[in-house]
């Protein structure tokens, strides 16, 4: 078990954990230990790079990423979802250092990050926002408005990573990658577990489009 | 000039005047950011008709530092988008400044789907959020320069109804217009120059709020000399009813609350007519006070 995985045991309360828990925890940790260029020391840097979790609900793989990243301490996993304690089933920006959005609601972190990215070119910074979305999260129209704004604004400093576990209910194969390629994204479609696979696929930049990952990783049932 | 216009100019002076500010819209009223969007691409952004999009590309702007105004109608921003301000806006804790134009009955002739009566009721559910109605173009330039300038989270409500005279932008404290000895009537927004006629001959205290959240509690208060309160509001009948309940909840009141009323309206027509359908002119509001204040009914 990886120091990661203990984390979220400490969560979980299980050695084992379903595949639902750990569906976003490869990306997550490629992207924070290999991806990223952010950390404790500079998270109120306007520079830094973003990443939003747009799928807020399974937050533990996220929540033991940042603790192992050090943005705040384990003991906090103890009483996780406790009255007083800053970790929730959903993350909230403004109790967890690290978290750069409260999410739950599905639909509103890939808007967000198209908001973000414009602010961030505004400003001069070269900072990326890469923003996690579930596959049935997309689902939600609000997301459609986004995918369709960002290419035509030539946002390059977006990265979409979609979590592909099929757990849509009208989920059509291949649809997501075609969706956005259609809309002017470059998309590809790689394993969700293979972290090699993942550093390389979340590493790539387009010069004038965003760029989608979808991440397929095994079912949620 | 109208108050839309004046917003479109002064929003685009903003722009220009302070790096930080950002103007999001939604095709409309894009007819007047040509130029300020050709000079600064970046910071003057139109996402087509996506209004959802509007309000979280504002919030995510504000989450990189900017301080964003969006704008779009009334309807479209607070009631289509809603979510997206509880919370992108509110949740996530950030600031900007929410421009609404239309109103309760500007857009008549369009009908319902154009026309947003229920706006301040449900930006009240939110905490902390400022709600400004200035009542002409002059004070919408002036609240929108403070709000921008400013912090925090904020409505600006751009109507055409209009006052006369132009009064301060004052958050958290009501104007005290006139002193009378009877009655409080508090004017929001653009019913003042109504409210100051239908008043003309009666003995009672005029208040103008321009800013109704915060709602000036000890404003209130302090001119209070019977226990009879009038709220006019250009929106919502009532929507400030809970305010002057929790100012005056240990001084006996009563209180008549005037504004739009619940039922859908399904005419179309001017402006003026909705006005004078809705009891808020100034011989509606008079008919209204002189039921209210008249012997039989205390």
């Amino acid at each position: 078990m990886s120091r990661t995985e203990h984390l979220m045991s400490l969560m979980t309360g299980d050695e084992k954990h379903s595949a639902a828990a750990t569906s976003t925890l490869d990306v997550i940790r490629v992207l924070y230990e290999r991806v990223l260029k952010v950390s404790p020391e500079s998270a109120g840097d306007p520079a830094r790079d973003r990443f939003y979790l747009s799928k807020g609900h399974g937050p533990m793989a996220y929540y033991a990423v940042l603790a192992e990243q050090g943005f705040f301490p384990e003991e906090w996993f103890a009483d996780w979802g406790s009255y007083d304690s800053p970790l929730g089933y959903h993350p909230d920006r403004n109790l967890v250092p690290g978290v750069e959005i409260g999410s739950g609601s599905l639909g509103h972190g890939l808007p967000l990050a198209v908001g973000t990215a414009l602010g961030l070119r505004a400003q001069g910074l070269a900072s990326r926002v890469v923003v996690l979305v579930g596959d049935a999260e997309l689902d939600e129209g609000s997301n459609h408005e986004a995918i369709e704004l960002a290419p035509a604004l030539s946002l390059d400093a977006l990265t979409v990573v979609v979590i592909d576990n099929g757990s849509s209910s009208y989920t059509v194969p291949g649809r997501i990658e075609r969706r956005f390629a259609t809309e002017g994204w470059h998309a590809v479609t790689v394993d969700g577990r293979d972290h090699d696979v993942l550093e390389k696929a979340l590493t790539h930049r387009e010069f004038g489009r965003p760029n989608v990952v979808v991440a397929t990783v095994e079912g949620k049932y | 000039m109208d108050a839309r216009t004046q917003f479109a100019l002064t929003a685009a002076d903003l722009v220009e005047s302070d790096e930080s500010v950002a103007l999001v819209y939604a095709e409309i009223s894009g007819q007047f950011f040509g130029d300020v969007e050709r000079r600064h691409p970046d910071r003057v952004v139109n996402v087509g008709i996506r209004e959802q999009l509007l309000v979280n590309v504002g919030a995510g702007m504000a989450l990189s530092g900017m301080r964003p105004i969006l704008h779009t109608f009334g309807s479209f921003l607070v009631e289509r988008a809603f979510e997206q301000v509880k919370l992108g806006f509110g949740h996530q804790d950030v600031g900007g400044v929410l421009v609404g134009s239309g109103g309760s009955f500007d857009i008549s002739s369009a009908g319902r789907t154009h026309q947003v009566p229920g706006d301040v009721a449900l930006l009240d559910t939110l905490p902390g959020i400022s709600i400004h109605a200035p009542g002409n173009a002059l004070e919408v330039d002036a609240a929108l320069r403070a709000t921008v300038g400013g912090s925090g989270l904020h409505y600006v409500r751009v109507v055409g109804q209009a006052n006369r005279e132009t009064h301060p932008f004052r958050p958290g404290r009501f104007h005290v217009v006139r002193r009378g000895g009877g009655a409080t009537v508090i004017a929001v927004g653009p019913v003042l120059d109504d409210v100051l006629a239908a008043t003309a001959g009666r003995d009672v205290t005029v208040l103008y709020a321009n800013t109704i959240r915060p709602f000036d509690a000890a404003g209130l208060r302090a001119v209070l000399s019977t226990p009879d309160v009038v709220l006019v509001e250009p929106w919502l009948a009532g929507t400030s009813a809970r305010h002057v309940a929790e100012a005056l909840q240990d001084r006996p009141h009563r209180l008549l609350a005037l504004g739009v009323p619940r039922v859908e309206h399904r005419h179309y027509g001017q402006p003026e007519e909705h006005i004078a359908a809705h009891g808020l002119d100034a011989a509606g509001i008079a008919r209204s006070l002189e039921t209210f204040l008249s012997p039989a009914a205390a």
